[in-house]
């Protein structure tokens, strides 16, 4: 009897020790993992504190500078005057989280739960949107912006995030899930269309308009190809356009590259540290209802 | 005949119209005409000095077949999705499944691994470019190697993939995560008293139960795998001898657009462009039939 129990606790201790190595590997993988995603970051800032004699300096290797200096800072911030870049890519944001959010809410509405001829039809613009690679609007789209005059204006920024086909498809999904009751109980007190869906659906909606104001503003902030074509001058354009042309000016000189890619990833990284949980799922809310 | 029109159906179909208005003569406007008039201008030729418009049919295809840059273009972009693709979806399902339990540091990992995705691709080329340096790159110090990551003809195409192994896994962790959460914990439970161990659960529950939520990921991380652009044109300059190696089509469509101006051939390029995605996600679709389980 007793050899049983022991040979019980045997095979359990067994299970056990080896549910520790597990978690041990585990966790060597995922802080491994977590040092690879951190390493690119910290190299990016800890360069850009260097002089260029620091920064290729092979023997000794050194990793951390000499001294903190903000030199390369501000040879950047001089040239490249960032508080229009900042302006720049921020009044673009603005303006296309504002126009996808409320063109989608009013037509996922629309495309949700009311019914009215042509719906379907000009459903599939949507869909037919989603599954076209973008390139294929980009000279058409550049042609109109030259015709317009907008080249290096705001507005040709602006222009392709006017209406938002992805928005307007998820909004849709988020009002398909929400009940018929508050619905038909509004419409019983005497509400109107426009009544029902400003006061009783759109509030309801509101996660899903959060979640859409993130991926449009994240993935506006991203966008390198559109503000290339259409703003190139570096005092119209956006951060990761000047980013781009300004790899050109500096040539090799890394710690001033690095100090200027800093800069344009900083206000982005401080936003997503307070607000990690609303990115993440905001993000994976929305990439996930495709 | 003829049903009688109620107020409330005139109601809808004046609001309903009013509401999607915006959207659709935006999306009419930006994207449903622009489609033709791609397809259109992909039958011109731009003239000399970016002046004129010359009608030459479908030579601009004809070229397209022979043109070796277009050739290896959609080598180099087929390489790039070939290695991104699977590896960032691979790693990214093994990071979810372990982070899908109550542990400590869930969170921390979470946001780290994510936030590649929250920085401008153009900054993260940058610094991988200079991580990559030959001379006096990080990673060849760490590795006590003298490689030309980015300027070796054969390699270089990988090392931009490998940035965008990096920059994606994270996004791709996140939605297989939010697949995993769908997951019933008994389904475990059963599984782990027959005395299935980890990784026959993970084959056996894990894989087939989220597999919709795979075949989402894969079709959408093909897709824009094809469109590979910001990589090369920050990372590649002009005179690296590995350009012809690594430009993709979407880097060929913007060079031949934007900066030779012959947006004939540019639109040519990027019609092929649509035919391919087209092609790859109806396969895609066909072979899902043979794993993917919807419940």
């Amino acid at each position: 009897m007793s050899d049983i129990n022991e040979k019980k606790s045997d095979h359990y201790a067994s299970m056990k020790r080896k549910q520790t190595i597990v978690n041990v590997i585990i966790y060597a993988i995922l802080i491994f993992t977590a040092i690879t995603m951190l390493v690119p970051f910290a190299w990016m800032i800890l360069t850009s504190f260097k002089t260029v004699g620091e920064s290729t300096q092979v023997d000794p290797f050194i990793i951390f500078p000499s001294r903190w200096r903000m030199d390369n800072f501000v040879t950047v911030i001089k040239t490249m005057s960032f508080p229009k870049l900042y302006w720049n890519t921020l009044l673009m944001i603005f303006l296309r989280v504002l126009c996808a959010v409320l063109t989608s809410t009013f037509a996922g509405y629309a495309f949700a739960r009311l019914e009215f001829p042509g719906k379907n039809l000009m459903f599939s613009l949507v869909l037919l949107q989603m599954m076209v690679p973008v390139q294929i609007f980009v000279i058409p789209q550049y042609v109109m912006v030259s015709k317009l005059g907008w080249i290096n204006t705001i507005w040709g920024l602006l222009f392709p995030g006017l209406v938002s086909a992805f928005g307007t498809f998820l909004l849709r999904q988020a009002y398909m899930s929400l009940p018929k009751d508050l619905e038909e109980a509004a419409r019983l007190d005497g509400c109107n269309i426009p009544q029902t869906f400003i006061f009783v659906m759109a509030p309801l909606a509101r996660s899903s308009m959060v979640a859409l104001g993130i991926f449009t503003a994240v993935f506006a902030y991203k966008d390198l190809m559109w503000p290339i074509i259409v703003c190139p001058d570096t005092n119209s354009t956006t951060l990761a356009s000047a980013l781009a042309k300004m790899q050109g000016q500096f040539a090799v000189n890394y710690p001033q590259l690095m100090a200027a890619a800093f800069i344009a990833c900083l206000p982005m990284i401080i936003l997503y540290v307070i607000f990690q949980k609303q990115f993440i799922e905001g993000i994976a809310t929305s990439g996930g209802k495709l | 005949m003829g049903k009688k029109v109620t107020p409330r159906q005139k109601s809808e179909c004046l609001w309903g119209w009013i509401f999607i208005l915006p959207t659709v003569i935006g999306l009419i406007v930006l994207n449903f005409i622009p489609i033709f008039q791609t397809v259109w201008q992909s039958f011109f030729k731009t003239g000399d000095f970016g002046k004129g418009n010359i009608f030459v049919g479908l030579k601009n295809y004809d070229k397209v077949f022979h043109d070796g840059e277009m050739w290896q273009s959609l080598i180099n972009t087929l390489k790039y999705a070939i290695v991104e693709v699977p590896f960032s979806v691979v790693i990214a399902l093994v990071l979810a499944v372990f982070l899908n339990r109550k542990m400590r540091g869930r969170d921390a990992f979470r946001t780290i691994f994510f936030l590649p995705m929250i920085a401008a691709p153009a900054a993260i080329a940058m610094v991988w470019r200079w991580l990559y340096n030959s001379e006096f790159g990080l990673l060849n110090h760490i590795l006590g190697t003298h490689i030309n990551w980015i300027s070796d003809t054969k390699l270089a195409i990988y090392s931009i993939a490998i940035i965008g192994i990096w920059s994606v896994i994270g996004y791709n962790m996140v939605l297989f995560l939010a697949g995993l959460q769908e997951v019933p914990r008994d389904y475990y439970e059963a599984a782990s008293i027959d005395g299935a161990n980890g990784i026959q659960q993970f084959f056996s529950i894990t894989v087939p139960l989220i597999s919709p939520t795979i075949f989402f990921v894969l079709v959408t991380r093909v897709i824009a795998s094809l469109q590979v652009f910001d990589l090369m044109y920050m990372i590649m300059s002009t005179n690296n001898p590995a350009l012809k190696y690594t430009q993709s089509l979407v880097y060929l469509f913007y060079k031949y657009s934007f900066t030779q101006g012959n947006k004939g051939y540019g639109a040519t390029v990027v019609v092929v462009l649509l035919l391919i995605i087209m092609i790859i996600t109806a396969i895609q679709m066909i072979a899902q039939k043979k794993w993917v389980h919807y419940s």
